[in-house]
């Protein structure tokens, strides 16, 4: 090594040339197994070259040697802080090839247990955003909040986290009563006071502004050309929401509003997710009053299994649970991309058929790809903890990054 | 077809199909409309002048996502699927090119800069290259990955697996051993799925010859003869004969077989090479 440093013209100090660090893949603010090359001139971040897939399972070529039924699972360990998110793009992309019809009741259910999902992500991440700039109890509060949601989640499926409750043509089991006016109780008993406490620690302390309020700021027309989506491009003023324009499942039902920030850096993006949070809640109290009594699932007995009741009495329903548990239902070929509001964005799912019991090719689209690609030209300029700031409100989570 | 589905509802693609394709005109090589999406399908070497076109004429401002597809049967084995959104019109379309191993596709880095890492994932799965793209390098295997795991032709197993090694402190790659077989059953019905052939079918499609008249004494064994009672003792005596028994016992693997076009390309030709002892 023999470069020499060159002398300061003013301070005498040394001026000290760029230099090259690794942030990751074991950083506690990387968020899992991110490794960032940073080069830095000082303090000052120059270059940021992210290098992902650390946790990468190989999900889709997995997918293509299972049956539909048998993929879906998969779709929670892809984000694992937002489990029916995920679930929900593909069921609803199998659901559009084989064209049937989801009973109202399983669409409410749908569209009340993404909205807690939204709920818990955000508890994540509001808590880690705030914990990555310097803040503690926000953090432990919110974990109460995600808690409850797991719990809920349990009393739905069985499942805290991986919860494989949606199925193409509406949903696995029914939710007892006491589940949803539980609910609903726990919006206004539990979910206000924990969320509000925690939130009045953080928008208005000047610590936390002064580590958020403009810094990366995104044009409108730098989110369009990097692909954002969801809190991201919300958060640079886009209203752009796939629960409003391109409803899905019950969406267009509900009365909810959707926060847009105005400059669009961290603070906006933060804000826009606390906003969330009590819109979701809104859609959720909706839901629970208007949920009609009804079937969870298409009578369709080519696709959904019949009840197992049923099969100690019918020879057919007998047949029909057998074939579906072995062979699987068949989906006419074709392809299609379908893409929900998941809580970090827009979640997609390219599924192309050959007309056979597994896809034949199952590409996901991941809301991270596109966010952390801007990681770059997001934090050019800015200093080094800023990069965690700024990754914290990208809100990355690398199994579904990675796939 | 009536839309019984609940999916996301975007805005009517009535008459866009139609618009789009008179918009690409020769750089077009084919539009579909099916299941609600609009499907097109452009020249390989115009795909950058067409989602030029698209994004500044007609609003598709969103790159969402570059996915491909691999169809080991056909020559040029790749599908690259854009996936566009205009959030204006509240509308989506997948426009569609078709490669080769060999043959590099125009990069759209120039009109998106997101794209860049879409690139580099289909190149890194399937080994599509993408010419002007500044920085293809792998990107969610491994440092030093040899091949392209998601080509139909790359086992799901792998060929290489690693462990931490106690005799030399650091992490080893290992061909892959399988204490057991890597179990794909087919669950598909004989009648819709099967692509072996059933015993006794084989007779229905190539008759045998009939036998030449001999002198002898009639051989029991193949023909079936009036006054004995046929009977299923010996696997000889089932009426399937030793190559459709062959057949039947082979495992299916179920894609496989079918028959290459003649002017298919060879199969990954990056692959390490298989050592004996290797497993799967």
């Amino acid at each position: 090594m023999s470069f020499s440093l060159e002398e300061s013209p003013t301070t005498g100090d040394e001026v000290i040339t760029n230099y090259t660090i690794n942030f990751g893949p074991q950083h506690p603010a990387a968020h899992g197994v991110l490794r960032m090359v940073m080069e830095l001139d000082g303090e000052i971040i120059e270059r940021i070259d992210p290098h992902v897939g650390l946790l990468h399972r190989g999900t889709e070529k997995l997918i293509e040697h299972k049956t539909y039924l048998q993929a879906l699972p998969y779709f929670d360990r892809l984000d694992y802080c937002s489990p029916l998110g995920m679930e929900h793009s593909y069921v609803l992309a199998v659901e559009k090839l084989l064209n049937i019809e989801v009973p109202l009741r399983a669409q409410y259910l749908r569209v009340l247990f993404a909205e807690l999902t939204r709920i818990c992500n955000h508890m994540l991440n509001l808590g880690s955003h705030v914990m990555d700039v310097g803040a503690m109890t926000p953090n432990l509060w919110m974990f109460e909040i995600r808690e409850d949601c797991l719990n809920f989640f349990e009393r739905a499926s069985g499942a805290r986290m991986h919860s494989a409750w949606f199925r193409p043509g509406g949903v696995h089991q029914d939710v007892p009563l006491k589940l949803l006016t539980d609910m609903a109780d726990w919006i206004d008993e539990r979910l206000f006071p924990l969320f509000e406490d925690a939130m009045s620690l953080v928008v208005d302390n000047r610590i936390f502004k002064q580590r958020n309020v403009d810094i990366a700021v995104v044009s409108k027309e730098d989110a369009l050309r990097w692909g954002f989506s969801g809190p991201m491009i919300r958060g640079s003023g886009i209203p752009w929401d796939l629960r409003k324009s391109q409803p899905y499942d019950v969406y267009d039902r509900m009365e909810f509003d959707i926060p847009v920030g105005t400059s669009g850096d961290c603070y906006d993006r933060f804000m826009v997710r606390v906003e969330e949070v009590r819109q979701s809640a809104r859609i959720m109290r909706q839901c629970i009053a208007q949920m009609p009594e009804g079937p969870i699932a298409s009578t369709d007995r080519k696709v959904v299994p019949p009840k197992r009741a049923e099969m100690k009495q019918s020879m057919e329903a007998l047949i029909h649970h057998f074939k579906l548990y072995t062979e699987g239902f068949h989906v006419p070929a074709g392809e299609v991309y379908v893409a929900t509001e998941s809580p970090k964005g827009e979640f997609g799912v390219y599924l192309v058929s050959d007309g056979s019991n597994k896809p034949y090719r199952c590409k996901i689209r991941p809301t991270a790809f596109s966010h952390l690609q801007a990681m770059d030209f997001m934090c050019k300029g800015h200093m080094l903890p800023d990069a965690t700031a700024i990754l914290g409100a990208i809100d990355v989570v690398f199994g579904e990054c990675d796939r | 077809m009536t839309v019984l589905h609940s999916a996301p509802r975007w805005s009517s693609n009535e008459g866009v199909k139609d618009a789009l394709a008179a918009a690409l005109g020769a750089m077009l090589v084919k539009a579909d409309e099916e299941h609600g999406e609009i499907l097109l399908t452009v020249a390989r070497d115009s795909i950058e002048d067409a989602l030029r076109l698209l994004r500044d004429d007609h609003e598709y401002q969103q790159l969402m996502d570059i996915a491909g597809v691999d169809y080991p049967q056909r020559a040029e084995r790749f599908d690259v699927c854009y996936c566009l959104l205009s959030v204006t019109k509240n509308h989506r379309v997948i426009v569609k090119t078709s490669t080769d191993e060999a043959t590099p596709v125009p990069t759209v880095t120039t009109l998106w800069p997101n794209a860049g890492w879409y690139e580099r994932e289909v190149y890194d799965m399937f080994g599509v290259l993408f010419a002007g793209n500044p920085d293809l390098r792998r990107i969610l295997t491994d440092y030093g990955f040899q091949g392209h795991p998601f080509r139909k032709d790359f086992p799901l197993t792998g060929y290489v697996e690693l462990r931490y090694s106690e005799e030399d402190k650091r992490v080893v790659y290992e061909p892959v051993q399988l204490a057991q077989d890597l179990r794909q059953f087919d669950f598909m019905s004989p009648w819709e799925g099967a692509d072996y052939v059933l015993p006794g079918d084989e007779k229905a499609v190539t008759p045998p010859p009939a036998p030449a008249p001999v002198a002898t004494a009639p051989d029991t064994k193949g023909t079936a003869s009036v006054d004995k009672p046929k009977t299923t003792d010996s696997k000889a005596d089932t009426g399937a004969g030793d190559k459709a028994n062959a057949e039947a016992a082979k495992p299916s693997d179920g894609k496989d077989s079918a028959v290459d076009a003649p002017d298919a390309p060879k199969a990954t030709d990056d692959r390490p090479a298989k050592t004996d002892g290797e497993g799967a």
